[in-house]
Order: structure tokens, then C-alpha cells, then sequence
């Protein structure tokens, strides 16, 4: 009974099921192939599958102040999506009232503009000769050559940016479920609006929390754009490397091992962290 | 211990008036109820006594102390909502040990597991809410509530959402509960049966207004307004006219008849008034059946019967057109009244009760489905 079922399931996950295999699972087999491939090899004399695991050890001894670095800029700007996303998620989901909308409509807005315009356009807003270092710079909060262009802070700021929308989206969905008889409950039973916020809506936005810093920290520590466009090479990420490894120094053996260490340190981020939250918030909404 | 007594307390949302300058005295350790229809401000009242709506004018105050400006968690007054509210990422222990935890209490744990025993969920302790039944849901709510030891526990329709049975059950444990604690319990319900069966004292609101307070069966036996007349129970009010006093009696004219109200059952204070009679104080006499001497009495046709088991409910359609309801106590020495019999609808005055008729209305009766009428 349950194969006729769920025959129909399985039918509706073939399109997308196909479309993975097609463009993710092949593509990624073929780059864990070509991690092993020679490192003496070149693209014009070709490469030879010598089954290389030294080249992931190499590229690691090389690049590891840029992996810690990506992951280092990646979990600053996820704090601090979070530290901005929260209130404002809140303030859409509890008190916006019929601006609700308005503001999600905000929030969603710069995904209007491409991703390297809006880059590009923080350039000039962190700039030396912007308002905003002028302004630093009058009231002492940077010294005289200070700057911010070209520097961790203009990049983390860059990530937080890019990222944002992704963090509030999530989090607005858990705090829109949000019942507010809940909190009223709450207040009934001695607890002030900040106890309140700590045992009663934080625990309930926690599905939010999870999925929204997930979606922040995995595209983040990836990223090379902000790094490109707002740093310096000191401060590159691990994003940096592998782009410049494959399209400048044309290194495909060590691109492609650099790609699969970025992705087994997220992915290993990524399941200490949900075995820590993930299971508590999942519980919580059960 | 110390009474709960609002003053002139209102609360307006734009223009409509949800309590109309409501005085109340709730006397300390006493079960009350407030006994309304749905929108008719019993639950804004309840609100506002727990801090939850600020009221537009008007004082709460809990013995001497004025707290009608401090914010919910600073009152000595807890919660039952009607959707129970548990925290759904607590289990049951948390959820009770919610209230202690926030004021820094000793010994939370001992405290939760007698409360736990008093509601009678002990071992329930470690099931989320999710897990528990709509009864134990109710019981947790009530545990959370009760032991911080509030001055006034307010039950928001606590028993709503509860089967019939599980209703009645709830109705004698709430009520066992509140007389082993002693603590104060203010009960929002709809349903007149619930309120009697549990409160001290019953104050039936209207259109954000308080109509009578008093214990049940002085609401039931004389009630002080045509709503409580017909919302408490049902009541047949035939209109008519006042024609002055005789000695301790007053007369009444209505449909070319004269009747006679003894003065102390009179709540009405000008001559256009409802003349009273509780169906189960009316009486059927067929022809050959003599009327007692001292009853009077309406002669009609027996239009509707409906057996219901401890009782039979009857519609007497008068000579003017109201259909009157009569409940017949199945004791088995009565015989059934056929359909169309002409019958005379008797009762003795002491049973008769005098109110206020707004002008120009006519009779007010039972509802026609007889059913609803199972005797309070």
C-alpha cells in the first residue's frame, strides 16, 4: 500500500531530483576528480588522475590564514545580521501593522540591483574621500588617515549587507507565527518585556535563528566579491584564492582541492552548530 | 486577604463602548463569576483587572492598593486564558515553574510537584504541552497560574474548549481546588449553568454593563432585569401594566385580565412592567382539573410537547398569540398533555416576579425549541 502511495512523491521529486544530479552531483564528482588530478600537469599540456591527495595538504599549508580568515569574516557577519535582523524582523512581524509589507518589500528591494552594483556602489559610500569617513574623521572616531575602504571592517560590512535580507526573511517567518497570547501569558506570570524577549520569543524565533544564519554564513564564507571590492589582498578570502586559482594562475588541481576543503569546514561548521541549535529549535517547535 | 473592587471602570475602543462604568466588589476568597453573551465586556473586564488592556477611565484596586497604572508582571493577579496559553518549547514542569522562576523563588521544584499533585497531573511533569490532552492542558494552565499564590485568579472561559463531560467534571474540581487554596477566583463564562454550579456570587454583564449581582439562586429566583430574566434561565415575561397596590399586593392588568404580584417580588419602579412566571413554576390543568385557590391563571392551547426525560416542556399558545413555556416535572404520577388540549396555565403569585418593561414592548417567552430549556 505505501509503495502506491508514494509513487507519486518520488514523481514529483524527479525534475528537480534530475536537475541536480545534472548540475550539481556531476559537476561535483568531476571537481573532486580534477583535486586529484597531477599538480604537474597544466591546461595546455593537460592533466593525468594520479589520485594526488597531497594536493589537499599543499593547498592547505598554503591557504590556510585565508580559509580561517573566510570563516573568521563569514561568523562577524552573521553576528551581525543577526544583531541587526532581529529587532528589525520583530518590529516587521509585531508592530509594523499595515507597514508590514512596505518594509518586507524594503528588505527585498536590493536584490533589484545586481549583487556587484550594490558592491560597488559601498565602495564610494566607504571611500576616503566619502561623507561617511569625512564624518568619522570630524568626530575622532577615525584618525586623520584613517580609513575604511580596504580594510576587515569594510568587508565584514559588505558580507553583513549582501547577507542581511537572507538572515531577516527567516527570522521574520518565526516571529510572524509568533502567538501573541503567548506574551501576554508571559507578562501575567512576572516576567518583564526583557525576560520575556529571553525565555519566551527567543526560544520561539529559534527555527528562525537557525535557518537565517545558515543562510548567512554558508554564501558568506564563500564569498569573494566584498573581499575583491572592498579589501586588500591582506585581506583576502578563501573565495579570492580559488577564483584566482582557476582563472589567473590556472592551478585546476588546487582550485578544485581548495573548493572541497571550504566546503568540508562549512559543512563540518555546519553539523556542530545544528547538533547544537538545530536539535534544540526543532524540539522546540515539535 | 483583601476585596477586589472596580470603580467606575470603562474601556472604549473608538467608538464603541466595550465596559460602561462597571462598579464591582469581588469579596476576597470568593468564587465569582462574571455571566455574559459573547462582546458583552467580560473578558475586556478581566483583562483590565489583570493589567493586560489599560481601562479608558476608571480604578482596579486590590484592597488599599490602586493598581489600575501597574504593568501585568508587577500585579499579584494571574491568568487561566481561554487557549490556556502553555509555552510550547516548556514542558509541563517549566511551564508551571514559570511564575516562581521570574520572582527568584526557593525551592521551585517542590513547589511544582505539589502543585502538579493538586491539579492531579503528577508524573505529567516532563510532556510538553503538545502532548497532553485538552483536560490536562486545562489543568497545567490552572497550575501555572495558581501557584504563584496570586490575591485574584482570573479564569478567562477556562473550560471552553472542553467536552461536556470533562465540562462537568472541571466545573466540581475548579471549585474543590478553590476552596482548598482559599484564593480569590474571578471566572468569565457564557454559559449560565457553569456559573451557577461554580460561584459564590454571579454578576451577569449586558452590553459592558453589570445588570444584577447576587448569589445564584437569588439571580434565578428574582431577577432584577428582563436580560437576567431570560439569560439566567429562561422566563416567561407577559407585558402589562401596574394598577396600584392593595395592602402587599400589587395588581396587574394585562390582556383584559388582572393578576396580583406580591410587592416584595418586584423589581419594577413605573407602571409599564413584565409580569414574570419561571416555566417550571406554571402548572397545566386540563378540563375537570381544579386550580388551586390561591394560583391564577392563564387559560390556552397546547401547541408544541417535548418529553426530554426529568421533564416535560410544553407551549401554551394564549388567546392573544404568546406562547407560553411550561416544564412539567416527570415525577410519574402526571399524565402526558396531548397535543390541542385546551389547558389552563396556573401559577401562585409567589412565584410571579415584577420588572421594568421598556415602552412598546411586547411579551417575551421561551425560545420556541424547548429543548434548550433544561431547568437550572
Amino acid at each position: 500500500m505505501t509503495g502506491s502511495r508514494s509513487r507519486p512523491a518520488y514523481l514529483l521529486l524527479l525534475p528537480a531530483g534530475l536537475w541536480l544530479i545534472l548540475f550539481f552531483v556531476v559537476p561535483a564528482v568531476q571537481l573532486f576528480g580534477t583535486s586529484l588530478y597531477d599538480p604537474a600537469g597544466s591546461l595546455t599540456e593537460g592533466y593525468r588522475m594520479t589520485w594526488a591527495f597531497g594536493n589537499y595538504p599543499a593547498a592547505l599549508a598554503a591557504y590556510w590564514p585565508q580559509l580561517l580568515r573566510s570563516l573568521g569574516y563569514a561568523a562577524a557577519a552573521t553576528v551581525a545580521c543577526l544583531v541587526l535582523g532581529l529587532p528589525l524582523a520583530y518590529a516587521i512581524a509585531v508592530k509594523a501593522g499595515r507597514w508590514r509589507n512596505v518594509l518586507l518589500i524594503a528588505v527585498v528591494a536590493p536584490f533589484f540591483t545586481s549583487f556587484l552594483v550594490r558592491t560597488l556602489a559601498w565602495q564610494t559610500i566607504l571611500s576616503d574621500s566619502g561623507l561617511l569617513v569625512g564624518l568619522l574623521r570630524d568626530v575622532h572616531l577615525l584618525g586623520p588617515d584613517g580609513r575604511l575602504l580596504a580594510t576587515p571592517f569594510a568587508v565584514v560590512a559588505g558580507l553583513t549587507y549582501n547577507f542581511l535580507p537572507f538572515m531577516v526573511l527567516p527570522l521574520y517567518a518565526s516571529l510572524e507565527r509568533l502567538d501573541g497570547r503567548l506574551l501576554e501569558a508571559s507578562a501575567d506570570l512576572y516576567a518583564g518585556p526583557a525576560a520575556t524577549f529571553r525565555r519566551v520569543t527567543l526560544p520561539l524565533a529559534a527555527p528562525g535563528i537557525v535557518a537565517g544564519t545558515l543562510l548567512t554564513f554558508i554564501p558568506a564564507a564563500g564569498d569573494y566579491i566584498n573581499a575583491r571590492l572592498l579589501g586588500t589582498p591582506g585581506t583576502a578570502m578563501i573565495g579570492n584564492v580559488v577564483d584566482s586559482a582557476f582563472l589567473i594562475r590556472l592551478d585546476y588541481p588546487q582550485a578544485a582541492a581548495l573548493s572541497f576543503v571550504l566546503m568540508a569546514a562549512v559543512l563540518l561548521l555546519v553539523v556542530a552548530y545544528l547538533r547544537r541549535a538545530g536539535a534544540a529549535a526543532l524540539d522546540r517547535v515539535a | 486577604m483583601a476585596d477586589l473592587r472596580l470603580h467606575g471602570l470603562t474601556k472604549r475602543f473608538g467608538a464603541v463602548t466595550a465596559v460602561d462604568d462597571l462598579d464591582l466588589t469581588v469579596p476576597a476568597g470568593s468564587f465569582f463569576a462574571l455571566l455574559g453573551a459573547s462582546g458583552c465586556g467580560k473578558t475586556t473586564t478581566l483583562r483590565m483587572i489583570a493589567g493586560l488592556d489599560q481601562p479608558t477611565a476608571g480604578r482596579v484596586l486590590l484592597g488599599d492598593d490602586d493598581i489600575t497604572g501597574l504593568r501585568p508582571y508587577r500585579r499579584p493577579v494571574n491568568t487561566v486564558f481561554q487557549s490556556y496559553a502553555l509555552f510550547p518549547h516548556l514542558d509541563v514542569e517549566e511551564n508551571v515553574a514559570f511564575g516562581l522562576r521570574r520572582r527568584r523563588q526557593r525551592d521551585v521544584e517542590a513547589q511544582v510537584e505539589a502543585m502538579l499533585a493538586l491539579v492531579q497531573l503528577g508524573g505529567y511533569g516532563k510532556r510538553r504541552p503538545a502532548q497532553l490532552s485538552g483536560g490536562q492542558q486545562q489543568r497545567v494552565a490552572l497550575a501555572r497560574a495558581l501557584i504563584n499564590k496570586p490575591r485574584v485568579l482570573l479564569l478567562d472561559e477556562p473550560l471552553g474548549a472542553l467536552d461536556l463531560t470533562l465540562r462537568r467534571r472541571m466545573q466540581i474540581e475548579l471549585k474543590r481546588i478553590q476552596t482548598e487554596v482559599g484564593i480569590t477566583f474571578v471566572h468569565v463564562t457564557h454559559d449560565q449553568e457553569e456559573a451557577m454550579t461554580m460561584a459564590d456570587t454571579v454578576a451577569v454583564m449586558h452590553a459592558g454593563r453589570l445588570e444584577q449581582t447576587g448569589p445564584p439562586a437569588e439571580l434565578y429566583d428574582l431577577p432584577a432585569t428582563p436580560f437576567v430574566a431570560t439569560f439566567l434561565g429562561q422566563s416567561n415575561l407577559l407585558a402589562g401594566d401596574a394598577a396600584g397596590r392593595t395592602g402587599d399586593d400589587i395588581a396587574v392588568s394585562a390582556y383584559g385580565a388582572r393578576f396580583t404580584v406580591p410587592a416584595a417580588r418586584s423589581r419594577a419602579t413605573g407602571e409599564t412592567i413584565f409580569l414574570g412566571v419561571r416555566p417550571e413554576k406554571l402548572h397545566l390543568a386540563t378540563a375537570g382539573d381544579d386550580v388551586p385557590p390561591a394560583h391564577q391563571h392563564v387559560t390556552g392551547v397546547v401547541t408544541d410537547s417535548s418529553y426530554v426525560g426529568v421533564s416535560s416542556h410544553y407551549l401554551v399558545r394564549t388567546g392573544w398569540g404568546t406562547e407560553l413555556a411550561v416544564f412539567a416535572p416527570n415525577t410519574g404520577a402526571e399524565r402526558q398533555v396531548p397535543l390541542g388540549a385546551e389547558v389552563c396555565a396556573h401559577w401562585h403569585p409567589r412565584h410571579a416576579f415584577l420588572l421594568n418593561r421598556p415602552p412598546g414592548e411586547g411579551d417575551r417567552t421561551a425560545p420556541a425549541d424547548a429543548n434548550l430549556g433544561v431547568p437550572a
